[in-house]
């Protein structure tokens, strides 16, 4: 079943067009990433896939619900790791998960049990009573990957989820991403090629508010005509502006 | 139900704020024993005293109102600019949870305050009485006032255009508009005018009456006010919808 279906998916600003006709189909338990220099229309598509912008034409599923009129459907089923962390400052680690958990429906006895097996999961007990403005920036990242990850969703949007972070953090949010796989349904957007590379079952890259290349990193790399996957990227990239 | 659970955030948020105490409660409290210790070094022969107890409880409860417009904006601004919003812009939270989210931890810290506040006056000398209840109640319109402009204000500027705005200048319109430093008909003319059309000195009217036990005298004032209230309440929750959809 595919998790995600995008029917010729337009959104217009005025005169420009950011993302226009996309035609894009995500299977289910998939890590796909978008990738696209500054303007390509990743983020624009991201906001349409997760109900905060309409579209202008088009439309798109999750699971088979659209995000034009089944919004509050397609809200209950994925979550978002926003590209900037995004996390309650005054409120402890165990109070984000908690209040997040509520706010997608558990109860007070769950939200508490699924908060626990978070901090655990993410190796945050340490912090769990911290005021989340008190930690490093990539426990706040970590925490807020968490916060996206206790509704279960399923499908989970990562938006540039290592953006800032040193190296070690980093590597650290590539394992938790990981061992994520297969479990949900996930769309990663990022600069980072190298991520996209590693982490991701396919690759889409898009220009000007199209989809231009899509594959898994070899496939890319042997269409590009190159052993190195930003080689590739570049190669496709500048075609698709010519 | 969810907008409960927002609600408890946003309580969370404001209270675990210092500067929700000290100038939620603290300042207010110092204006009182200040001007009350001001009014009692007054000499007898400098003819009556300003600020006596039974007309400056009343209104400080009222100033120290005009706070929550600024703890309310700064949280909504803050939010607004953050990625935290975003998060629950794609949550199930839905306009009404937002907007109730946001009102309703204001309303019991609006009681509290002024509960303190006339706790604090009966050490003053303000004499108990069942008439401080209903002047606590009679405070709820000017409560929702300067809630519903700090959901307008919140919705519209940034962080630090709502420090200025509803931090310096509507606490101090709030203040010289509303008879409690000074009676606005000694100044006359066209600052009267305006002091008669804003809610600020009717609301202080409204509670000095409700403390007096002059319940007759209430209403014409109190009607300025409700009137006020609903006008703003309408308008901020029109706004935050309509910047709602626009993020």
């Amino acid at each position: 079943m595919d998790a995600i279906k995008t029917f010729d998916l337009t959104k217009r600003y005025k005169e420009k067009t950011a993302v226009n006709k996309l035609n894009l189909t995500v299977g289910k338990g998939e890590l796909y990433a978008l990738l696209g220099v500054n303007g390509a229309g990743k983020s624009t598509t991201i906001k349409m896939l997760s109900c905060l912008t309409q579209p202008t034409s088009g439309d798109a599923e999750l699971m088979g619900n659209s995000v034009v009129s089944q919004s509050a459907k397609v809200k209950a089923i994925m979550n978002v790791s926003p590209q900037e962390t995004a996390v309650a400052a005054k409120l402890s680690v165990r109070e984000n998960l908690e209040f997040i958990a509520r706010v997608y429906g558990f109860n007070k006895k769950e939200a508490k049990q699924k908060a626990q097996k978070m901090i655990e999961d993410f190796s945050m007990e340490e912090y769990a009573k911290n005021k989340a403005s008190t930690l490093s920036g990539g426990w706040q990242r970590r925490l807020s990957i968490a916060m996206a990850l206790i509704s279960d969703p399923e499908i989970l949007f990562l938006d540039e989820p290592t953006l800032g972070l040193d190296v070690l953090a980093r590597r650290e949010l590539w394992h938790v991403i990981e061992k994520l796989k297969g479990k949900m349904t996930i769309i990663l957007t990022t600069h980072y090629l190298e991520e996209a590379e590693s982490l991701s079952d396919r690759v889409g890259i898009m220009s000007r508010g199209v989809l231009c290349a899509e594959g898994t990193a070899r496939e890319l790399k042997e269409q590009a005509g190159t052993d190195d996957f930003e080689e590739a990227f570049i190669r496709l990239t500048e075609e698709a502006l010519k | 139900m969810r907008a409960l659970i927002f609600a408890s955030r946003n309580t969370k948020e404001i209270t675990r704020d210092i500067m929700t105490t000290v100038f939620g409660i603290a300042f207010p409290i110092v204006l009182l024993l200040l001007l009350s210790a001001i009014n009692n070094g007054i000499p007898k022969e400098y003819g009556p005293k300003m600020f006596n107890i039974e007309s400056l409880a009343p209104g400080i409860t009222v100033f120290g109102l005009s706070f929550l417009s600024l703890f309310s904006s700064m949280l909504i601004s803050k939010d607004r600019t953050t990625s935290f919003v975003l998060r629950l812009f794609t949550s199930p939270l839905t306009p009404s949870d937002f907007i109730l989210g946001y009102t309703l931890p204001m309303l019991p810290m609006a009681l509290l305050q002024s509960v303190v506040c006339y706790a604090c006056a009966l050490f003053l000398g303000l004499p108990f009485s069942a008439n401080l209840l209903v002047a606590v109640v009679v405070n709820l319109p000017v409560a929702v006032v300067f809630i519903s402009l700090g959901l307008l204000f919140g919705s519209v500027l940034n962080e630090k255009a709502v420090g200025g705005v509803c931090g310096a200048l509507l606490t101090n319109l709030s203040a010289w508009f509303s008879n409690i430093w000074f009676d606005t008909s000694m100044v006359g003319g066209a600052f009267k005018a305006v002091a008669d059309c804003l809610p600020f000195s009717h609301a202080v009217n409204a509670a000095r009456y409700a403390v007096s036990g002059d319940f007759g005298s209430i209403f014409p004032d109190l009607w300025w006010v409700i009137g006020y209230a609903a006008v703003l309440l309408i308008a901020a929750v029109t706004v935050f919808s309509v910047k709602l959809k626009k993020s």
